[in-house]
């Protein structure tokens, strides 16, 4: 019989904090909930933040120590955008779910207060008209349900929503959180990872735990227990530094052939050019060569194209034009030709 | 049978352009579990053999056996009823489709397939994987509100249904799938290993290659292998045994792009336009896809233009390729570059030439 190969389990969700007070390093948030998690009374709640920061964990943290395993599938509604998160829901399927009263039965020593609880996860992306027919609801049951919103601008939260809840933000994590967290994971995996290789991680990650974590995952499946620098680079899609260099070189030998000739070998590598913007415009910022003037210049011209890249432009033609716009930039060529 | 079909490896072993990224998803897959995967790269670079190699490491000899079906959905959103018909490859342990084919109804689609998927055990449950695998094309066309779909769909059933996303650039796919994802990136062939393929290619079928054949032909495909092959198959058609000048014929639709090209350069005139836009016609109507009209046509001019003209015209090739995307209609987006050309380059020769 051979040996039951154990399935392995994403670390994201491994390693995900069970308790409030285990989430790393929100510790305004922490507190205010710690607190508030003793009286139980809770208000409607609006986690907002960057991706990765641990609102989809607080909240779920939340529920589970508020009802226990039992308890937790029947009070609980958790919604996400996968969901259709239209009018139609908001006026069905929450609503029922809201109006109905429950009991204070207590269930294996968790504090199970007298209302539910609805999750919506990625509540930016819930149509305005969805938000509106939600105020009602929220006011009408607000003593049998409280609901949690989390999204990652509360900017797209309409203002009636927000001001019913209490907000709460998600800061993005800092390297030194994030180098414990991650040594905690490879020490509990056997991973060993030096200190290059851990730096790079964050630096990739950009204060995201949940793209460190699982990006920590692909290398160690990929390449073993011992993982360098270069294996998280690969994996995680970021463009090598020479790239990137080599690509500003070329716009600074000031011949338009060669910057297109090196912006179809990038293409043809098949680098992601919002990335390389986005690397492209640490080294132009960087840069101790340039002049100010050109910098705006060439950053104002980065920004326009990561817009239009946005909408879903070609990838080729907006990184030319950026090449293009550099070395004219770099040679003070007119922006507009004059005859 | 096609040369390209016919010499495609079937297994990771037998991979050659990419046999490092081979390597590591055959390690990858050794294991029991395997994570969701996002294959990105230029066309023609080998993203699907990759992924058909890999569902065959996975699921053996089985992955072969393929067939074809149109499937209907009815989903019901409570306002409205919707029905999408969609064609997709599956076998008894994977799907493959494009639900960008849905239009802007993808989102349902990628919805239902995955829980239809995850209600539907795998058939022998005790065989070498618990889970199924759907293999989604061209994930870089679904809207937003698809992909927005896709990451809680993907994490809910990720027990019994594993994805596989191929896209061209992962630029368009928003962070929150990617993050979900095993990145691979499957960068298109140097020159170097498209003459080694063709020269595979050549060896099997018992052809004589002149020195310096495989080359052009490499340097004609712009590292596409996919036409560098058919390319190769084309020459042999057309001419054999092969002449030591020998070249590939181009496509039709771009030697036609060429004329419009030379067309724009010899007369700047708006009775010139109004021929263009006739040949503009004639290439959206034959499914050929604006951008890379626009991408081919800006290539051509750059070739015959001053460097200061190249600058100007390149910047307005983005701009009018991003109106393109935003709005509906493309012949009024290449007939205004083309307008603009004309423009630009009429102001350029009256000057410097009086």
């Amino acid at each position: 019989m051979a040996p039951l190969v154990p399935s392995s389990q994403p670390w994201v969700e491994k390693y995900r904090p069970r308790q409030v007070k285990d989430v790393a390093h929100q510790e305004e948030v922490v507190r205010v909930l710690t607190t508030t998690l003793q009286t139980a009374d809770l208000p409607h709640m609006l986690f907002y933040g960057p991706p990765g920061t641990g609102k989809t964990t607080t909240a779920l943290a939340i529920a589970y120590q508020l009802y226990g395993p039992e308890l937790y599938k029947s009070r609980v509604l958790e919604l996400n955008a996968s969901d259709d998160r239209g009018i139609n829901v908001v006026r069905t399927k929450i609503k029922d779910f809201a109006a109905v009263a429950v009991g204070s039965a207590r269930k294996g020593g968790y504090p199970c207060p007298p209302y539910k609880i609805i999750i919506l996860d990625e509540a930016d992306s819930m149509t305005e008209d969805a938000q509106n027919a939600l105020r009602r609801t929220m006011e009408t049951y607000s003593k049998v349900t409280r609901f949690f919103f989390i999204c990652n601008y509360i900017s797209r939260i309409i203002e009636p929503l927000a001001s019913r809840c209490a907000k709460f933000r998600f800061k993005p994590l800092s390297e030194e959180v994030m180098s414990n967290r991650i040594l905690h994971i490879c020490n509990e995996e056997g991973l060993s990872l030096d200190a290059q290789a851990l730096a790079t991680l964050s630096t990739i990650s950009n204060g995201d735990l949940r793209r460190a974590i699982t990006y920590l995952q692909s290398a160690a499946r990929l390449f073993g227990s011992s993982i360098s620098s270069t294996d998280l680079i690969s994996v995680s899609g970021a463009i090598p530094e020479d790239v990137v260099k080599s690509l500003l070189a070329s716009c600074k030998s000031g011949e338009f052939d060669v910057a297109n000739k090196e912006v179809n070998n990038i293409i043809a590598d098949g680098y992601p050019v919002s990335q390389l913007i986005s690397q492209f415009l640490d080294v132009i910022v960087n840069a101790d060569d340039i002049p100010d003037e050109q910098k705006a210049r060439i950053c104002k011209k980065l920004g326009e194209a990561d817009k239009c890249l946005v909408d879903g432009a070609d990838e080729y033609l907006q990184l030319l034009d950026v090449a293009s716009e550099t070395i004219r930039a770099l040679f003070d060529m007119p922006q507009t030709l004059v005859f | 049978m096609l040369w390209v079909d016919k010499y495609r490896p079937k297994t990771l072993d037998k991979v050659t352009v990419h046999d490092q990224v081979a390597q590591n998803l055959k390690k990858l897959v050794a294991e029991q579990d395997c994570p969701h995967l996002l294959f990105y790269g230029p066309s023609g670079s080998g993203k699907k053999t990759l992924v058909m190699a890999l569902i065959k490491q996975m699921f053996g000899a089985g992955a072969d056996k393929v067939k074809m079906e149109n499937k209907t959905w009815k989903i019901d959103t409570g306002s409205r009823n919707i029905e999408i018909e969609l064609a997709m490859l599956s076998s008894a342990h994977h799907v493959e489709m494009n639900p960008s084919d849905a239009g802007f109804q993808d989102r349902y689609v990628v919805q239902e397939v995955i829980k239809e998927m995850a209600k539907n055990r795998p058939i022998d449950a005790k065989g070498k994987r618990a889970f199924k695998v759907l293999v989604l094309n061209e994930v870089d066309k679904l809207s937003r509100e698809a992909q927005h779909s896709l990451r809680r769909t993907m994490e809910k059933y990720s027990a019994s249904c594993r994805l596989i996303l191929c896209c061209n650039s992962s630029s368009k796919v928003t962070e929150a799938v990617r993050s979900r994802c095993l990145n691979v990136r499957v960068n298109a062939p140097s020159e170097d290993q498209i003459v080694q393929v063709l020269e595979f290619i050549g060896k099997k079928e018992n052809l004589q290659l002149p020195f310096g054949f495989a080359a052009r032909i490499a340097a004609q495909s712009n590292r596409n292998l996919r036409r560098a092959i058919l390319f190769f198959e084309t020459c042999k058609v057309q001419q054999y045994p092969f002449t030591s000048n020998q070249v590939a014929p181009p496509l039709d639709w771009e030697q036609y792009v060429s004329e419009i090209a030379a067309d724009i350069m010899k007369e700047q005139s708006p009775k010139r336009l109004f021929a263009v836009r006739q040949k503009f016609y004639e290439l959206l109507v034959n499914c050929i896809p604006p951008e890379s009209i626009l991408k081919k046509l800006l290539a051509e001019l750059l070739k015959k233009l001053d460097s200061d003209l190249k600058h100007e015209i390149c910047h307005w090739a983005a701009h009018y390729e991003h109106k393109m995307r935003l709005g509906s209609k493309a012949i009024f987006h290449l007939e205004a570059f083309v307008a603009k050309f004309m423009s630009i380059y009429k102001e350029f020769l009256v000057s410097t030439f009086g």
